[in-house]
C-alpha cells in the first residue's frame, strides 16, 4: 500500500512578493510603473491647473485664422491672407530645404575630406586635419553668423549696381546673369513658354511641369539601372563588359532635354530696377549662410566618421586587393568603402539628425524656418506658447524619427549578411 | 520614455508660469524690489546709458511705480525684453509690469489675458528711409526691402498697408529694434518701419541723423502703454493710478521742483487729494498716504518726463502732438482723483 502524499502546498504569503525571487521583479516593476504614471498624471494635472488659473485653455483653433504677416522665402503658395497652418507649412518646407541640401552637400564634402585626410600626401592630409579641427571645434551658430556677416557686410548694396552714365559701382558676374548684393544672391530663374497646366487639388495647385520633369528623370535613372544590370550579367556570363557609357548618356540626358525644349525653357535674368533686382530668383543671405555654415560644419564631423570607418578596415584587405592587381582607386571603391559603410552609417544617422535639428539655429540670421514661423511670429501674434511649442516639438520629433527609420533601413541593407 | 520627456518639458514650463500669479503687490513688497520689463535698447524710451543704468521715458514710469509701492525709486530690477519675449515674460511672472512701447490691441487684451492699464504714448507706425533713396512717400516704396521687428503689430500693419496700396515688398524679419537698426544702417533694407516715436529715437542714434528721413505717412494707431497680467486688478490699479497721478500733476502744475512748496501752501482740494494731504487714497489700494507724492518726486510730472527724454530739446525731438494734455488739444486725460 502506498501512501499518497500530496506535495506540500505553498501558501501564498504577502511577504513572498519581496522575499521570493519568483515574484520580486514583478513587484518592483509594478511599483515603478505606478510611480511613473503618478508622476505623469501629476505633471499633466499641474499643466491643466496652471492654465486654468491663468484663464487659458489648450486650443489649436488659431491655426485656421488668418496669419496676416509676410514671408519672403516660400516654396508653397503663401500670402498674408493665408492661415497660420499654411505659414507652418512654409516654415516646415524651409526647414526641410536646408536640411536636405545640407545633408547632401555635407556628405559629399565630408566623404571627400575624410578620404583625403588619410592620403599619403603630407600637405593634403595636414590641410584636411586643420580644416576638421577648425570647423568642428567652434560652435556652429558662430559659423552661421560669420558667413552671414561676411556676405552682408562685404558685398555692395543693390543700388551700386545701378548703371549711371554707362558705368556702375559694382558689376554682375558670369555674363551679367548673377548678382551678389548685401541682401541676397540674384540668380536667373527658369521659365517655361508652354508649361503644362496646374492641377487644383483641395486649395493647393500642383505644378504639373515640375512633376513631369521629376517623373522623366526618375524613369531615366531606372532604365539606366536596368541597362547596367544587363551589362553586368553579360560580363558575368562572357567575361566581356559591353560598352554602355554612350547609351547611359543618351538615356539619362536626352529625354529631359527634349521635355524642357518642348515646354520652351528659357531663363529670366535678374536686372536692377527701382530699389532692388527684379526678375530672376533672389536667394536671401539668411538661407545661404545657414546652408553653407551647416554644410561646412557637418562636413568636418562626417569626415571624422568616414576616417574612423576606413581605419576600422584591416590593412590586409587593401594589401590583398593590391596583390590581385586592383588600382588604389578601385580598391577604395570596391573593397574598402563597402565594408567601411557598415561602421560609418550608424554615427552618420545621428549627424543627419543633428543637422536637421540645427537648422533651427537659423533664428540667429532671421531665417524663417519652422521655428521662425510657427515658433516665432505665429507664437507671438497669437500668444499660444504652449500649443506652438508642443506642435513644433512634435514636428521635429516626427522628422527625426522618419530620418532615423530611413537610415536604419539603409543600414540594414548594407550590413554584413550572415548566411 | 519619449512621452515622459515631452510631458516633463510641458509641465516644467507651466510650473514656472504658475508660481508668481496672484497678489503681485504682496510679492513686490515681500521681495522689496519691482521687476520691470523694459526695451532691450530704444534710446529715449528705455535703454542703458553709459554707466549701464536704464534711463528713458518708460523707465521713469517704472521708477514712479517703485517709489509709490516701495518708497524707493532705485528698487527696480530692469529686465530687457524683445518684441518676441515680452509677453511671455509678463505672462510667466518673470516681470511684474511691462512698460515697453507695447501696443494695446483687442487680442492682447482679451486672448493673451493682459490688461493695458493706460496709454502713456499715443503713437502710429511710420517709415524711415535714407535720404539718397529719393523717396518722399511710403506709397513709392514698391519693391523695397523693409526691415521689421517680429512679433509686433507693426508687422501686420505693414502687410496690410502694402496690400491696400497694391504694392509689393520684401520683408526682413528681425528680433529687436537694435538689430533692425543695424541691418537698416548696413543697407540690408531700404526702409525701416516701426512706431513713429521709435523711428525718431532710432534716427537720433544713427551716425548722421540728417541723412535719414521719416516719411509723412502714419499707417496705424499705436496706443502704447504699461501692461499687467489680467486678473490681478489691484496691481493694475496701482500702475494705472501712478500714471494718472503723474498726468494730474502736470495738469495742476505740480513739478519735481515745487512739489514740497505746493504741498505746504496749496488750497486746491484736488491737489490736496493728489498729494495725500486730504483723505486716504493710498489705503484704498493697499498703499500708504504719500504714494503719489513719492511717485511725482522721482522725475517730476508727465510733461517733465516727456521733455527730459524725448521732447523737442532732446536729440530725439518729438513734439507733444497727441500726447499733450487734453487742456492743450491732446489726448492725455486723467480721470479725477477722488
Amino acid at each position: 500500500m502506498t501512501l499518497a502524499t500530496e506535495p506540500p502546498k505553498a501558501n501564498f504569503r504577502l511577504g513572498m512578493l519581496i522575499y521570493d525571487t519568483r515574484y520580486r521583479s514583478y513587484t518592483i516593476q509594478i511599483i515603478v510603473l505606478i510611480l511613473f504614471l503618478l508622476g505623469v498624471a501629476w505633471l499633466a494635472n499641474n499643466t491643466i491647473e496652471n492654465l486654468a488659473a491663468k484663464d487659458k485653455d489648450i486650443n489649436f483653433g488659431f491655426l485656421w485664422n488668418r496669419a496676416g504677416y509676410d514671408i519672403d522665402q516660400h516654396l508653397v503658395p503663401y500670402t498674408n491672407d493665408s492661415t497660420h497652418f499654411q505659414a507652418l507649412l512654409v516654415g516646415l518646407c524651409n526647414t526641410l530645404l536646408v536640411a536636405v541640401i545640407g545633408c547632401f552637400l555635407s556628405t559629399i564634402l565630408g566623404v571627400t575630406i575624410g578620404v583625403l585626410r588619410l592620403s599619403k600626401n603630407w600637405l593634403l592630409s595636414r590641410m584636411m586635419t586643420v580644416y576638421i579641427e577648425l570647423f568642428r571645434n567652434v560652435p556652429v551658430v558662430l559659423w552661421i553668423i560669420l558667413v552671414y556677416a561676411v556676405l552682408s557686410e562685404t558685398r555692395p548694396e543693390p543700388k551700386d549696381f545701378k548703371i549711371v552714365d554707362g558705368t556702375s559701382k559694382a558689376s554682375m558676374i558670369l555674363n551679367d546673369s548673377f548678382a551678389i548684393t548685401n541682401r541676397g544672391t540674384n540668380v536667373p530663374s527658369p521659365l517655361l513658354e508652354h508649361p503644362l497646366p496646374r492641377i487644383e487639388l483641395g486649395g493647393y495647385s500642383l505644378n504639373l511641369s515640375v512633376l513631369a520633369c521629376i517623373f522623366v528623370v526618375a524613369a531615366s535613372i531606372w532604365i539606366n539601372r536596368i541597362l547596367r544590370r544587363r551589362a553586368a550579367a553579360t560580363q558575368e556570363a562572357t567575361g566581356i563588359r559591353p560598352t554602355t557609357w554612350w547609351k547611359s548618356l543618351l538615356i539619362l540626358f536626352v529625354p529631359i532635354i527634349a521635355l524642357l525644349f518642348a515646354m520652351g525653357l528659357h531663363w529670366d535674368y535678374p536686372a536692377f530696377k527701382g530699389f532692388n533686382f527684379k526678375g530672376g530668383l533672389n536667394v536671401a543671405h539668411a538661407f545661404t549662410a545657414l546652408t553653407v555654415a551647416l554644410t561646412l560644419y557637418y562636413a568636418s564631423v562626417i569626415a571624422e566618421t568616414v576616417r574612423a570607418g576606413i581605419q576600422a578596415i584591416s590593412k590586409g584587405q587593401s594589401e590583398a586587393a593590391a596583390a590581385l592587381g586592383l588600382r588604389p582607386g578601385r580598391t577604395m571603391n570596391l573593397v574598402i568603402l563597402p565594408q567601411a559603410l557598415r561602421v560609418i552609417i550608424p554615427p552618420l544617422i545621428s549627424q543627419y539628425l543633428s543637422l536637421t535639428k540645427d537648422t533651427s539655429l537659423g533664428l540667429a540670421v532671421s531665417y524663417l524656418d519652422l521655428r521662425g514661423t510657427l515658433g516665432g511670429i505665429t507664437l507671438n501674434q497669437t500668444g499660444r506658447e504652449l500649443e506652438c511649442m508642443t506642435l513644433m516639438m512634435l514636428i521635429y520629433l516626427i522628422i527625426s524619427l522618419i530620418i532615423s527609420s530611413v537610415m536604419n533601413a539603409y543600414n540594414a541593407s548594407v550590413k554584413l549578411k550572415e548566411r | 520614455m519619449k512621452k515622459s520627456v515631452f510631458f516633463g518639458a510641458l509641465a516644467a514650463t507651466t510650473v514656472l508660469a504658475g508660481s508668481a500669479f496672484a497678489g503681485t503687490l504682496d510679492d513686490v513688497k515681500a521681495r522689496g524690489e519691482l521687476i520691470c520689463g523694459v526695451n532691450v535698447g530704444l534710446t529715449g524710451f528705455g535703454a542703458p546709458d553709459a554707466t549701464g543704468a536704464y534711463v528713458g521715458f518708460d523707465v521713469d514710469l517704472c521708477k514712479a511705480v517703485a517709489a509709490a509701492v516701495l518708497g524707493d525709486a532705485a528698487k527696480v530690477k530692469y529686465v530687457p525684453t524683445t518684441g518676441e519675449t515680452r509677453f511671455t515674460a509678463l505672462a510667466s511672472g518673470e516681470v511684474d509690469v511691462l512698460i515697453r512701447n507695447s501696443t494695446w490691441t483687442f487680442s492682447r487684451d482679451t486672448d493673451l489675458k493682459f490688461d493695458f492699464v493706460a496709454v502713456n504714448y499715443y503713437d502710429g507706425q511710420g517709415f524711415m528711409v535714407k535720404k539718397d533713396l529719393g523717396v518722399s512717400s511710403a506709397k513709392e516704396l514698391d519693391g523695397a526691402t523693409v526691415c521689421i521687428q517680429t512679433g509686433t503689430t507693426t508687422e501686420l500693419n505693414l502687410a496690410d498697408f502694402f496690400k491696400s496700396n497694391n504694392i509689393t515688398y520684401t520683408p526682413v524679419n528681425v528680433a529687436d529694434d537694435s538689430e533692425a537698426l543695424r541691418q537698416y544702417d548696413a543697407g540690408a533694407c531700404d526702409a525701416y518701419t516701426t512706431d513713429a516715436s521709435g523711428l525718431a529715437a532710432s534716427r537720433a542714434s544713427l551716425a548722421s541723423p540728417a541723412d535719414h528721413i521719416i516719411l509723412p505717412e502714419i499707417i496705424s494707431k499705436e496706443p502704447l502703454g504699461p501692461v499687467v497680467r489680467h486678473g490681478d486688478n489691484n496691481w493694475g490699479d496701482i500702475v494705472r493710478w501712478t500714471y494718472y497721478a503723474l498726468l494730474t500733476a502736470e495738469e495742476k502744475g505740480v513739478t519735481k521742483a515745487n512739489i514740497d512748496q505746493v504741498a505746504s501752501s496749496t488750497t486746491d482740494p484736488e491737489i490736496k487729494r493728489l498729494l495725500g494731504l486730504e483723505g486716504d487714497m493710498g489705503a484704498m489700494m493697499g498703499l500708504d498716504k504719500d504714494w503719489s507724492r513719492r511717485a511725482i518726486a522721482v522725475s517730476g510730472n508727465y510733461g517733465e518726463i516727456f521733455e527730459a527724454h524725448i521732447g523737442t530739446s532732446t536729440p530725439i525731438g518729438l513734439a507733444r502732438g497727441l500726447n499733450a494734455l487734453w487742456t492743450q488739444g491732446g489726448l492725455q486725460y486723467a480721470p479725477p482723483i477722488r
